[in-house]
C-alpha cells in the first residue's frame, strides 16, 4: 500500500516538474484565448501540491490524491482550481482500495464526470473534456474489453488524449473562457486540454518506471499537435481508429 | 494612477483587517482565510445566508453581514473568485444546524468554486442550497461568465433571504424567497470612467473623455453600447427602459428600486438619477414601494451608476422592510 502511495507522490512530482517546464507554453496558449494565467496558476498550484504530498506521513493513494486536489483547489484559483483540484478530491475516493486497473478506471470516470458537471462541458466544447474523454474511454475499453495490461492501456489513453488536444484546435469553443471569443476561438489549442495531456504523459512515465516497463509503442495515428496552433496545420481527424467502442464498454 | 494602497498584493488582506477592527462587535475573520463571518457565528436555530466573490465591490459582500442579512462572506482577490476551500470554511463556520443558503453571483469562477465547496460540505454532512443571481439585463456571455451577470440585484436577494431566515423559516422557504427575488429583479449599469485595479494601476478599459459605456459590468466588462456623453436624464431613461422591458411588468405593479453608485460617483449625481427614475416609473404607472440610493455594489473607483428594479408583492415588501443591522445597511 505504502509503495503505491509513494508512486502517486512520484507522479505528482513529475507532473509539477513538467508543468513548470511548460509554464510559458501554457501561458502563451492561454494568452491567445484567455487571460494568460493558466501556466502561472498551474505551476504555482502543482509546486504547492508537491510540498503537501511530501508532507504526508505514510502516504496512501487516496490521501495523496485528495491532498493534491485540495491544494490545487486552494492554490490554482479561478475555474481551474475546482476543475483540476476539486475533481481530484472526489475522484481520489475511488483509490481507497489502492491502485488497480479497476480502481483507476473508476477514478478516471469519476474525474471526468466531475469536470463535465462542474464546467457544464461535454465532448466537442473545446475544453479539457476533449482531452479527458478520449483518454478515459480508451483506458476503460483497453482494460475492460481488450484486456490489455495497465501500461499499454495507459499508453493508449495518452495517445487518445493527444488526439483530443489536437481536436480542440479546429473547433469553436463552446465553454470556458475561449468560448467568449466565438468564432475567433477556432484555430486555438485549449490550454486546459494541453495541461491535461501533460499530466497524463507524466503519469504514464512514472507508471512505466514503477512497473519496470518500457512505455509501449501505440500504433499512433495521431495528427501532430501544431507548435503554433495554426488551424491549417491540423488534420481534421478527430475520430481515430482507437476511439471508444460503444459496445460492451459499460 | 494614484492609489491609497501599500502593496497591491496586500490590499484585500489589509482591507479585511480594517473592516474587522472597524466593526469588532459585528465581524470576525476566520484565521488564515479571507472569510468574514458574524461575530456570533454560527447562529443556532437559524438558516445561514452566505455569499462571496471577488473584492473591489465594497461594501459588497462583507458589508452586509449582520442581523437580517448575511452570516458570512468570502472575499477573493480583486475581481477574482474566492477559492473553493475558502467557501468551504465559510459554510462550515456559519452552519448553525438549520442549513446554509449560498447566494452566488453568476460568474464562472464564483459558481464553480462555490459548487465545489457545497459538494464537499455535503460530504461532511451539511445541508446546503444555493441560488445564482443573474440580474444584469445588458449582455449575455461576457468576459467572466456565460449567461447573464449577477450585479446589484444581489443585495435584494441577501435582504430577502436574510429577513426570511431571521423569522426562523426553514431552508426551503428561505431559498424560495431568494429565488422569487431573483425572478423579479433586473439591473443595468453604465460607466463614465473605467475602474483602475490596484494590480494594474491603469484603467481597465479605454473610454474617451466624451464617451460613456452603457451596460457596463462591475469588473469593467464591455457593455452593450459605447456612445457620446449623454445627460443624466437620457442615461437614466436608457437604463430604466432596458430594465423595465426585461421585467415585463404591468401598470399598477409595486416596485423597489436601487440607484447604485459604481464607487466614484458623487451622491449628488445618484440623486439626480433617482429623480428621473422615479418620474419614469410614474409614467409607466408603477408604484414605488421603496427607493434606495447609494453605493451598494461598486467597481473600485469607476464613475457610473446602475439602476435596479424589483417587482414586489406583499411578501417581498415585508422582507425588504424587515429590520437589518449590518455595517453597510441598516433598516429599522
Amino acid at each position: 500500500m505504502s509503495g503505491e502511495g509513494e508512486a502517486v507522490v512520484a507522479a505528482v512530482e513529475a507532473v509539477a516538474e513538467r508543468i513548470e517546464s511548460e509554464r510559458d507554453h501554457l501561458t502563451d496558449l492561454d494568452s491567445a484565448i484567455g487571460d494568460a494565467d493558466h501556466g502561472g496558476n498551474m505551476a504555482r498550484g502543482w509546486a504547492k501540491a508537491v510540498d503537501a504530498a511530501r508532507d504526508i506521513e505514510d502516504p496512501d493513494p487516496e490521501t495523496v490524491a485528495k491532498t493534491v486536489g485540495k491544494t490545487l483547489m486552494s492554490e490554482v484559483g479561478g475555474a481551474s482550481g475546482p476543475l483540476f483540484g476539486g475533481s481530484l478530491v472526489f475522484a481520489g475516493a475511488e483509490l481507497a482500495d489502492g491502485v488497480t486497473p479497476e480502481t483507476v478506471v473508476a477514478f478516471a470516470e469519476t474525474y471526468l464526470a466531475k469536470v463535465e458537471d462542474r464546467g457544464d462541458a461535454r465532448l466537442g466544447d473545446g475544453t479539457m473534456v476533449d482531452a479527458l474523454t478520449p483518454a478515459v474511454h480508451t483506458f476503460k475499453k483497453s482494460i475492460e474489453v481488450d484486456d490489455l495490461d495497465p501500461l499499454s492501456a495507459l499508453a493508449k489513453a495518452v495517445d487518445a488524449a493527444e488526439r483530443g488536444v489536437a481536436f480542440t484546435v479546429p473547433i469553436r469553443a463552446r465553454k470556458g473562457r475561449a468560448s467568449y471569443l466565438g468564432w475567433r476561438s477556432v484555430g486555438h489549442q485549449d490550454p486546459g486540454a494541453t495541461s491535461t495531456l501533460f499530466i497524463l504523459e507524466e503519469v504514464l512515465e512514472v507508471a512505466a518506471d514503477r512497473l519496470d516497463g518500457e512505455v509501449p509503442e501505440t500504433d499512433a495515428t495521431s495528427p501532430t499537435i501544431p507548435d503554433d496552433a495554426e488551424v491549417e496545420d491540423v488534420e481534421a481527424d478527430g475520430a481515430g481508429s482507437d476511439g471508444p467502442a460503444p459496445e460492451g464498454s459499460e | 494612477m494614484k492609489k491609497l494602497i501599500n502593496d497591491p498584493d496586500d490590499v484585500v488582506d489589509e482591507m479585511l483587517d480594517g473592516m474587522t477592527t472597524a466593526h469588532p462587535d459585528r465581524l470576525r475573520r476566520l484565521p488564515d482565510t479571507q472569510v468574514l463571518v458574524r461575530e456570533d457565528a454560527p447562529v443556532d436555530g437559524k438558516v445561514a445566508i452566505v455569499t462571496g466573490g471577488g473584492s473591489g465591490h465594497e461594501p459588497t459582500h462583507a458589508g452586509y453581514i449582520g442581523d437580517g442579512m448575511l452570516d458570512g462572506a468570502a472575499a477573493g482577490g480583486v475581481f477574482s473568485s474566492p477559492t473553493a476551500d475558502e467557501f468551504e470554511e465559510l459554510i462550515a463556520a456559519c452552519d448553525g444546524g438549520e442549513g446554509v443558503l449560498c447566494v452566488i453571483k453568476n460568474y464562472e469562477g464564483d459558481v464553480m468554486n462555490f459548487e465545489t465547496a457545497i459538494e464537499l460540505a455535503e460530504m461532511e454532512g451539511a445541508t446546503v442550497e444555493s441560488v445564482v443571481v443573474d440580474d444584469d439585463v445588458a449582455v449575455e456571455d461576457s468576459l467572466y461568465t456565460s449567461g447573464r451577470r449577477g450585479v446589484c440585484g444581489t443585495i435584494l436577494v441577501h435582504k430577502a433571504a436574510g429577513a426570511k431566515a431571521a423569522t426562523g423559516a426553514d431552508l426551503s422557504e428561505v431559498k424560495r424567497v431568494a429565488e422569487k427575488t431573483v425572478d423579479n429583479v433586473a439591473t443595468m449599469g453604465m460607466a463614465l470612467t473605467s475602474c483602475v485595479t490596484p494590480e494594474k494601476g491603469e484603467p481597465t478599459f479605454d473610454l474617451g473623455d466624451d464617451e460613456i459605456e452603457l451596460g457596463i459590468g462591475i469588473h469593467g466588462e464591455p457593455g452593450t453600447e459605447r456612445t457620446d456623453v449623454m445627460s443624466a436624464d437620457d442615461v437614466t431613461a436608457e437604463l430604466t427602459e432596458s430594465v423595465l422591458a426585461d421585467l415585463d411588468i404591468d401598470a399598477g405593479q409595486e416596485v423597489v428600486t436601487i440607484v447604485n453608485g459604481m464607487g466614484g460617483t458623487p451622491q449628488m449625481e445618484l440623486f439626480v438619477v433617482n429623480r428621473k427614475l422615479q418620474e419614469l416609473l410614474g409614467d409607466h404607472e408603477l408604484a414605488v414601494h421603496d427607493a434606495w440610493v447609494g453605493d451598494y455594489m461598486t467597481s473600485l473607483d469607476m464613475a457610473g451608476v446602475s439602476i435596479t428594479v424589483c417587482a414586489v408583492d406583499d411578501e417581498l415588501k415585508e422582507l425588504f422592510d424587515a429590520t437589518a443591522d449590518t455595517p453597510a445597511l441598516g433598516v429599522q
